[in-house]
């Protein structure tokens, strides 16, 4: 009995407190306590992402191969699952080339600009109940300009490389995230004016009495459309990923990366498709918040039982297998396609929804 | 208010101007795209939910039980039947088909019983090394000689194993399929 008790007992919240407890008789030194707390925080969200990543990268092969009525990996470990520690090594062993004519100072700064602007936008980001980095006041808005600063790690590797595919690649995602950028934050700024506020955690209290796409109606399943829809342009994703290309650009803005530096751009990809997922779990899901219907008691008590971090990563998964699921079922756009989808119908739709949004506000024309 | 939508013709002398239907249109493109966007996720999902309708041969670890598909083009072969026998007459048909050159026909003529010479096959020749299994000279042959055989596993050390005789020795024409 003392197990079971133990096991509802523990959260993430509950390994915080008590770390910093234990931290806090060891450490007297307020700066040093706060410096400790900060690199295990550091070095597990590293930890964590790395894990992630191999995650990902399994479960998009995986999807792939079943969505194409083929069996994927399945030949390194248990169903292929080390398939991507042995890419892995193998990445380790290449030479990490530097072309001759390329600007060699910004062609090895652009994968590391490209990966820290992934990981900076984890930061506000509530893992499960009173499990959050950094509980910023303008969450949204920050994570919002962070993502929008990737594209000038992607121009840093297009242009320093000296190659016009490349450059190509990287000017396509830039005229990409500047039109996208548009939607999101419309998208984003419905369920800002809906909540009232841009701190992430307010945001998911809101909807401790129904998450926002059932409780906003119409106008917020367009917009968490809209917002699925223009963050896999953002994180430029097929059918969105004309920055990459295979068939016209040979790979875009990293076709002369090899190696390790090559296998940065990939991390922030699943980086990035992680992020996404969360942020629009956290906005139109509820984020940790269990299910609840109106006035069953019974059936919310047994929803409140699951953890909250499986809460928030079971939704994110979810909305991670709807993004590979679009990737292996749609042709990739044209370019002018992709300025169409965004300028005539994506932008303009946001806007009345928007207007939408805030006469339900200003009504209360939701729960 | 007129809204222009459809399209401008490359030299821009014609251009196509809806004055009405609009909306109509516009909001008719959002319904046709994510229904057909929808069709083609309805296929991808059903595929995902059934692992039973994978494809892939697990070669070679299914080579005993491996079976080729109907339209498989692994060499180009000329079947015997029991009695030493294949329908070809000898008519180069083929080896005028073939845009690489891959088979040489080498004729002979045969004094039958009674009397006339005829022309017979002495060896069919076949360049597996060079052919591209396009099928011409299955499609050409006019008494269905050749077939396209289902074996696929060719490789050898040296090219010169690579070319074939395909007449079994001491093989004859079948009666039917003379000339
Ligand atoms: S399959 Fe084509 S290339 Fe091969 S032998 Fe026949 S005609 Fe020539
Ligand atoms: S295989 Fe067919 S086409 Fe070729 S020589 Fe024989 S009968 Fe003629």
């Amino acid at each position: 009995m003392e197990k079971l008790h133990l096991l509802f007992v523990f959260s993430f919240s509950w390994l915080a407190s008590h770390l910093n407890m234990w931290l806090r008789t060891g450490i007297g030194n307020s700066f040093l306590l706060l410096v400790t707390e900060m690199l295990i925080a550091g070095i597990s969200l590293l930890a964590f992402l790395v894990i992630l990543c191999f995650f990902l990268g399994y479960m998009e092969r995986k999807v792939a191969a079943f969505m194409e009525i083929r069996l994927g990996p399945n030949r390194v470990g248990p169903k292929g699952s080390l398939q991507i520690v042995a890419d892995t090594v193998k990445l380790l062993f290449k030479e990490g080339l530097t072309p001759d004519g390329s600007d060699k100072f910004l062609f090895n700064l652009a994968p590391f600009v490209v990966v820290v602007t992934s990981m900076l936008a984890i930061a506000p980001l509530a893992f499960a109940r009173d499990f959050q980095l950094w509980d910023v006041n303008i969450g949204i808005f920050y994570v919002t300009s962070i993502s929008s600063m990737a594209v000038i790690g992607i121009l840093m590797a297009g242009w320093s490389s000296s190659n016009k595919y490349s450059l190509i690649g990287a000017m396509r995602s830039g005229a990409q995230i500047v039109s996208y950028e548009l939607s999101i934050g419309l998208s984003l700024i419905s369920i800002v004016i809906l909540s009232g506020s841009l701190r992430l955690s307010d945001i998911i209290q809101s909807q401790a009495n129904g998450w926002w796409i059932f409780k906003g109606h119409i106008p917020v399943l367009i917009s968490f459309i809209i917002f699925i829809i223009a963050s896999t342009a953002e994180i430029n994703r097929a059918p969105f990923d004309l920055t990459e290309a295979e068939q016209e650009l040979t790979g875009g803005f990293h076709t002369e990366y090899a190696g390790m530096k090559f296998a940065m751009f990939l991390l922030s990809e699943y980086i990035n498709l992680f992020i996404v997922s969360a942020i629009a779990a956290t906005i139109f899901l509820g984020g940790w918040m269990p299910f609840h219907i109106g006035n069953l008691t019974g059936f919310n008590h047994a929803m409140d039982y699951i953890p909250s971090s499986l809460w928030f990563f079971g939704k994110t998964f979810f909305i991670i297998f709807i993004i590979m699921w679009f990737r292996w079922t749609f042709p990739r756009l044209r370019i002018d396609q992709l300025l169409n989808l965004e300028w005539k119908y994506l932008l303009p739709i946001s806007m009345g929804n928007t207007l939408l949004v805030s006469a339900m506000a200003v009504f209360g024309w939701y729960l | 208010m007129v809204l222009i939508t459809g399209y401008v013709k490359m030299n821009g002398t014609e251009i196509n101007i809806k004055k009405t239907g609009f909306l109509k249109e516009y909001f008719g493109t959002i319904f046709t795209s994510l229904s057909s966007l929808l069709t083609g996720m309805k296929l991808t999902g059903y595929y995902f939910i059934h692992p039973n309708k994978i494809i892939t041969e697990q070669y070679p670890d299914n080579r005993a039980t491996l079976k080729m598909a109907e339209r498989f083009r692994g060499e180009v072969t000329l079947p015997h039947n029991e009695n030493n026998e294949h329908r070809c007459n000898g008519c180069q048909s083929c080896e005028i088909a073939c845009p690489n050159g891959s088979i040489k026909i080498v004729t002979k003529h045969e004094i039958s019983e009674d009397g006339k010479k005829k022309k017979r096959i002495d060896t069919w020749v076949y360049h597996l090394e060079m052919c591209t299994f396009c099928n011409l000279c299955i499609e050409a042959c006019p008494s269905k000689a050749i077939v396209m055989g289902k074996k696929f596993e060719h490789s050898v050390y040296d090219k010169s194993q690579l070319v074939k005789i395909l007449n079994k020795p001491g093989s004859k024409v079948m009666k039917e399929a003379e000339e």
